[in-house]
């Protein structure tokens, strides 16, 4: 190390840690996004893991900032390769900029150190001297929490906090680590050769740091959710494994199925008794539940479907991420009936939009998706505490009386929903075509009226949508449209963009397409849609709907989220073609 | 309670002339009555098939869902209002073949429900293929050369799984039959009743006559605690017994597993979220000091 500044950042600081499976980078994630929080910095945290256990390389982002900070970014300024391979891992991101701590004997020669501003940190072999390996990412988070100016206090509070359920050993060794950890990241400040100077922000002990899979979980119970059956996959379990936490204080039935045909029948079993219940699933195991869905529709049974997308087709990338089961969703299930898609972009979406779908799916007795991914059910930020002044909880259903028929004939083709046991009547749901009563019929005519009275439904929905978000200036040339999970790296990328006359348009209703979206679009010269698919099925959909087609489709399918740099990169290029 | 509690009235019912369903709805009738349970207190879950449409030939709340899915439905439905009776019920294809994982896996979470499976060994609806339960050597228009899948042993299979109550009856002994059917009603867990009956219009091989032959009832002296004498009996072939094999009464069920209804009784939809709670929750992931 040479006497120069190695680096010197304000505001905005990005560190990835980059090692094996089971090297503990999850809770190295864990703890410095609440310490940092806790400390008053704004933080945001994103993975990339491989499909394994132990090894393979997974890497975790942390941006730590005075400013909110809510996406993905390329730029690596602290990288803490903690194993061999690490460093190569993630080599397309390293730039002269970025400093690299680690320990030269554990990630040994596999990248250049010439070109590289290289800081020689005993991580493992500090681990080592306090009572093994084990220990190396706790010394990393003092390091790393050291340089952001963190009180050693705070961290070690949090520390002790976390490890609270293990022995005093283990406690005690670990905040030897994290207190070994912190004077080495002292000593590089003291050294002059690192000055990190973050502003802290002023509200931020009123916000809360959740993630993807929390808010949407968090909206669930917000919305009434008492049932849950799902089949574990990656990256929907978050949601199962949260509400089952959740289960006993909330009284919630939360049970693991045999497979997801079971999971959704259950679900669908749960609603006509008179439960609030969902399912959480990815791409294949949503192609099974199709045939259930299928059965939502000729039953008019309302169910709240998770459908945390994965790349695919078949097994694809299962723990990486992307937007490719808007069309599976939209389409799924034989035969014709309506369905809401919503594709939440901002965590606060995912609670209020979760629990908007129990209201939806209650009340117009039809499928509600919300499509998130893994990037999107994976990142943590922090932001507002989720609002919870409406208690509301209108369940739609009716006392039944003798005479009670489950699929009456009504103006507005929804039939007042009865649940057994509740009221003098009986209840029949039936898969067949059906008559009033719920028998099955072959009247061929009543089979067109009841196909009418299902998908008449969709006439009332108009009154329901939640319209896209529009952000930037109300007469911009150039729009950039999105969905879902990409909401804030379009964002970010846009505002980078330093252009007055971009605006971006995000949709987290999907289906029905809200009204008004053509509007939007006449309105700019270039439109532009950002995808994390190869086939831009949100595009294909907006042209079915309103005949119009954007021309430019930035679309990734690598399995990775954009990263905002190359989306800023992406969008110049689209823009710059549509003024030639 | 007087059977006719449960008739329809005149309706049209979608069964062959001579079908052992009907003699499986009176018997089904009778034992819901002697057991005084209320229509509206009675939830009839089935899948699709000739055996699947029987609760809409008796006045019951009926959720008739998808070919071989009756048992995960019917399952949610008395975890959500556990005050219910629920029989799932529908044919051997549909409960041993499409819903094969339903079946296992039902077994091992115990609701407290019963399942009558009528067993005709051949698949009646899409006009006489080969069931699970098929005799090796039944020939069919699809199983041209003679059925040679080991067939589907439902008893031995839910010993094995150490389910809390296995009986096989036969459609046409109503007497002991109605007995058999009021005992897995009344049966706290999963209860199932493998139900032997004719097929007139595809199965010309197991006859009425042919089950008659081929059935003999457990002796009194059978032991239905004893599992592995269950078992045993269960894997009997040439003359099939019926009656109660195999009691379990031990065994909790699914209901009390879930853990909600420990400190209150309410059926969920009666219930609404504790907002309250749900504030401190979230107030928590403030991480604060």
């Amino acid at each position: 190390m040479d006497d120069t500044m190695l680096l010197e950042k304000r505001d905005d600081i990005s560190v990835v840690l980059c090692g094996r499976a089971g090297q503990g980078i999850q809770s190295v994630e864990h703890l410095l996004t609440r310490i940092c929080k806790r400390a008053g910095y704004n933080v945001f945290a994103a993975k990339e893991y491989m499909s394994r256990i132990r090894g393979g390389m997974n890497s975790t982002q942390i941006r730590v900032s005075s400013e909110p900070v809510r996406a993905s970014v390329s730029r690596i300024d602290i990288l803490i390769p903690l194993d061999k391979g690490a460093v190569r891992h993630v080599e397309k991101r390293i730039t002269p900029q970025t400093i690299i701590l680690a320990e030269q004997q554990v990630i040994g020669d596999d990248f250049d150190r010439a070109g590289h501003k290289f800081v020689d940190v005993a991580f493992t072999r500090t681990a080592s001297e306090i009572g093994g390996k084990i220990y190396s990412n706790v010394v990393a988070v003092g390091t790393i929490a050291a340089l952001f100016g963190i009180d050693l206090q705070t961290v070690s509070a949090y520390v002790a906090e976390f490890f609270c359920a293990k022995s005093d050993d283990v406690v005690q060794k670990n905040l030897v680590a994290v207190k070994k950890g912190f004077d080495i990241g002292l000593g590089l400040v003291n050294s002059g050769k690192i000055r990190v100077e973050i502003a802290g922000a002023a509200d931020l002990e009123s916000q809360i740091l959740v993630n993807g899979a929390e808010a949407v979980a968090l909206g669930a119970i917000a919305g009434g959710c008492d049932f849950i059956s799902s089949y574990p996959m990656s990256p929907s379990t978050g949601v199962l494994a949260f509400l089952a936490g959740q289960a006993k204080d909330f009284g919630i039935i939360a049970e693991q199925a045999e497979d997801e045909i079971a999971a959704i029948n259950m679900a669908l079993g749960a609603w006509y008794a008179g439960a609030r219940a969902m399912v959480t699933t990815s791409g294949g195991g949503f192609a099974l539940m199709t045939e259930g869905l299928s059965l939502a529709g000729m039953l008019e049974s309302p169910i709240v479907i998770h459908l945390a997308q994965r790349p695919g087709p078949a097994t694809g990338l299962p723990t990486r991420t992307e937007q490719a089961d808007l069309e599976l969703a939209l389409y799924g299930g034989h035969g014709e009936f309506p369905r809401i898609l919503l594709g939440p972009g901002r965590l606060e979406d995912a609670f209020h939009l979760t629990r908007k779908a129990f209201y939806l799916a209650d009340k117009y007795q039809v499928p509600v998706f919300i499509l998130t991914d893994q990037y999107f059910v994976d990142s943590y930020y922090n932001t507002g505490c989720f609002d919870l002044s409406d208690t509301r909880i209108d369940k739609h259903i009716v006392k039944t009386g003798v005479d009670y028929r489950r699929y009456e004939l009504t103006a507005n083709g929804i039939s007042p929903r009865g649940i057994p046991g509740f009221g003098q009547g009986l209840v029949a749901v039936d898969s067949d075509e059906h008559d009033e009563a719920g028998h099955i019929t072959e009247d061929l005519e009543l089979r067109v009226a009841m196909v009418d009275k299902r998908l008449k439904k969709l006439e009332l929905l108009p009154n329901e949508t939640t319209p896209p978000k529009l952000v930037g200036p109300e007469d911009y040339k150039n729009l950039v449209v999105c969905w879902g999970s990409t909401y804030h790296i379009v964002e970010e990328a846009v505002g980078k963009l330093e252009a007055d006359d971009v605006a971006l348009l995000h949709f987290a209703q999907l289906y029905p397409l809200p009204s008004g979206t053509a509007d939007y679009l006449l309105k700019a010269r270039t439109t532009a849609i950002v995808e994390n698919n190869a086939t831009s099925q949100f595009a294909k959909l907006i042209k079915l709907h309103t005949g119009i087609d954007i021309e430019e489709k930035i679309l990734k399918y690598d399995g990775l989220s954009y990263a905002v740099e190359e989306l800023v990169e992406r969008l110049n290029e689209s823009f710059s073609r549509g003024k030639a | 309670m007087d059977t006719q509690i449960f008739d329809m009235g005149d309706i049209d019912i979608a069964w062959c002339p001579g079908c052992g369903n009907f003699a499986i709805l009176k018997i089904l009738k009778r034992a819901l009555a002697e057991l005084a349970i209320e229509p509206t207190n009675l939830v009839l879950v089935s899948g699709i098939g000739q055996a699947a449409k029987i609760p809409h030939y008796l006045r019951t709340n009926l959720f008739n869902g998808l070919h071989g899915r009756a048992l995960p439905a019917a399952t949610a439905i008395k975890a959500a209002n556990p005050a219910f009776t629920v029989i799932a019920e529908s044919g051997d294809g549909d409960m041993y073949g499409e819903g094969g994982n339903h079946f296992l896996h039902t077994i091992r979470r115990n609701p407290d429900i019963a399942n009558i499976v009528h067993n005709n060994m051949v698949y009646g609806l899409t006009k006489g293929q080969a069931s699970p339960t098929s005799r090796i050597g039944f020939k069919t228009p699809v199983q041209v050369a003679g059925v040679f899948l080991e067939p589907f042993n439902p008893l031995a299979v839910a010993i094995a799984l150490n389910a809390s109550f296995v009986a096989r009856a036969f459609a046409g002994d109503a007497e002991q039959t109605t007995e058999i059917l009021k005992r897995a009603i009344e049966h706290r867990g999963y209860a199932l009743v493998d139900m032997f009956q004719p097929c007139p219009s595809f199965n010309k091989l197991n006859t009425y006559d042919w089950f008659k032959e081929h059935t003999y009832y457990l002796e009194d002296s059978h032991d239905p605690a004893d599992r592995n004498e269950a078992f045993k009996r269960a894997t009997e072939e040439g003359r099939f017994p019926l009656g109660i094999f195999y009691t379990n009464n031990d065994k909790e069920t699914f209901e009390d597993n879930v853990g909600i209804y420990e400190d209150d009784g309410r059926p969920l939809y009666e219930r609404r979220p504790d907002f309250e709670k749900l504030h401190k929750l979230i107030e928590g992931f403030k991480v604060s000091d």
